[in-house]
């Protein structure tokens, strides 16, 4: 048995209108200061003013959210008593606004604590908006939440089925101004979702469908999103699509490539979803060695290959680092402008971290130890696996 | 040689087989904590059965058939019906998902467990490695 989770989900353009309809008296908007800046902000309170919800605005998020700050938002929900909490922005704010809205309900548990085996009793003091910016993290849907400990340099993966939003508002809009980078890196977070989602061993027949629609999606609009921002066709595929592998992986699971953009973002400030697809090759070429068949599947679903086993596979991973050259993404860590030096320095704790990630229980192939390390090595100077 | 599943032989088995396993070694090289596993009755097997499996720095410490839970103590105690517990062996149950969906419950702090996922799955590599024999 397993369990499929998701919030209502209101999408396509014009979906923030849905806030006008909202019932409840005051909404505690979690988010970052660009966004307040881009006036993202005031146009989600304009809408909850209409429907006659007071509103406060904790704009504190940074990338790759800390626990110190998800405990000053925890302060301000306490402060301000909302009975809606809205997480509006990229994955950071939305993971920080599941963190705060658990935390505001459970003032007892430490953030480490919020795990997928115990009952939270959550919705007793408010509910759960998310609404992205961004096409890629598919957090609006997802209950993971990934904060931060700054002390170890460590993400921690958390999360619980219960700290699923009840809503989340998909409105292509918002994503429309993203600049071409950020259109890139986040649709190659989307896409690792959904190649993961359907390759993991968590993979289910209800999350396959969802994935092989994302990673279509993807492949046909990404590079038009990133080469015309105005294509708000391409963009309302691309944010579709995002929302799709989020159901997907989140319902299944995330795997290998996670595990190591995880430690490169952790250790070297590398945007996610840059740092996951860098990998997501060579993890194929690493688990199709043993396991190719998902990998050749998926690539001849998708119109890539028409051969079976270990080349269908590979075909899927030299498509894949064509996409991510396409849309002017690095196809290696040393292309992501790491240093040898810094990263050879820091290769041990990339390795352990990794290793420990609970997202690498879900390849196919398990790494051992040593394998992970070369991995590493292979990753950072862009040569094909053969081990 | 088929080991009978719950014995004592096949806890000491599942001990051993992790003592050889340079991948557990090196996986749960600090891990500190002892397991007590209950096998609990269902409809294909009658008993409850309690097997105790000491970990310590990436070594088995050695393995026994408890005739309690309290006989001797342990961090983490595992409980899960006879049929679950064969399809966590067969590999048809992961153990993470099992507990995610209450097939297999868990006394003890689960965030330390979750820090060491490469381990957990070496120990279940190590028990698909155990030529077993079901007792029901």
């Amino acid at each position: 048995m397993w369990y499929f989770v998701s919030p209502q989900i209101v999408f396509g353009e014009g979906a923030l209108d849905e806030l006008d309809e909202l019932s409840g008296r005051r909404a505690l908007i979690v988010t970052d200061s660009t966004l307040v800046e881009l006036g993202l902000v005031e146009q989600v309170e304009s809408h909850l003013r209409r429907a006659g919800i007071e509103t406060a605005v904790f704009a504190g998020v940074e990338p790759d959210p800390s626990v110190q700050t998800v405990r000053q938002g925890v302060a301000v929900a306490q402060d301000f008593a909302p009975d809606w909490i809205v997480g509006l922005g990229g994955g950071s704010p939305m993971d920080a606004a599941k963190a705060l809205w658990v935390l505001y309900e459970r003032p007892d548990l430490e953030p480490a604590e919020i795990n997928p085996f115990i009952r939270l009793g959550l919705r007793q003091k408010a509910r759960l908006i998310t609404i992205p910016t961004t096409s890629g993290t598919g957090a609006e849907v997802t209950w993971a939440i990934v904060l931060t400990d700054t002390t170890e340099q460590r993400k921690m993966g958390l999360g619980n089925r219960e700290n699923v939003a009840d809503l989340a508002i998909v409105d292509p809009a918002l994503a429309a101004g993203m600049p071409p980078r950020l259109t890139a890196d986040t649709g190659l977070d989307a896409l690792t979702h959904a190649v993961e989602g359907y390759t993991c061993t968590w993979h289910t027949d209800v999350t396959d469908g969802l994935c092989v629609s994302a990673a279509r999606l993807i492949f046909e609009n990404l590079p038009r999103a990133v080469l015309n921002g105005s294509d708000m066709e391409a963009r309302t595929h691309m944010h579709n699509a995002a929302t799709c592998a989020g159901l997907g992986f989140g319902n299944a699971m995330a795997s290998m490539a996670h595990a190591m953009g995880h430690v490169l973002g952790s250790v070297f400030h590398v945007p996610h979803g840059r740092a996951v697809a860098i990998f997501l090759p060579y993890t194929i070429e690493f688990v199709a060695r043993q396991a190719p068949e998902r990998f050749a599947h998926l690539a001849a679903l998708l119109g890539r290959s028409n051969v079976d086993g270990e080349p269908g596979a590979r075909a899927l991973a030299a498509c894949l680092r064509d996409l991510i050259r396409d849309v002017g993404n690095p196809a290696s860590v040393a292309e992501a402008g790491i240093s040898r030096a810094d990263y050879e320095a820091r290769l041990d704790k990339l390795v352990e971290d990794a290793f420990n990630d609970t997202q690498i229980i879900t390849a196919a192939r398990a790494p051992a130890y040593e394998e992970l390390r070369q991995l590493f090595l292979y990753a950072y100077d862009g040569q094909p696996v053969d081990f | 040689m088929a080991f009978k599943f719950p014995s004592e032989e096949w806890i000491q088995e599942l001990s051993k087989q992790l003592n050889a396993s340079a991948s557990y070694e090196r996986s749960a090289r600090d891990w500190e904590g002892d397991f007590i596993f209950v096998v609990e009755p269902d409809e294909a097997y009658p008993h409850t059965n309690y097997l105790f499996l000491g970990l310590y720095h990436g070594k088995s410490t050695g393995a026994a058939m408890l005739s309690s839970e309290d006989e001797r103590p342990a961090e983490f105690v595992i409980s899960a019906p006879y049929s679950n517990w064969r399809k966590v062996i067969e590999g048809q149950l992961e153990p993470i998902q099992g507990m995610m969906t209450r097939k297999l419950k868990l006394k003890g702090n689960m965030m330390k467990v979750m820090r060491y996922p490469a381990a957990a799955k070496e120990i279940v590599s190590c028990c698909a490695r155990i030529p077993t024999e079901f007792s029901g």
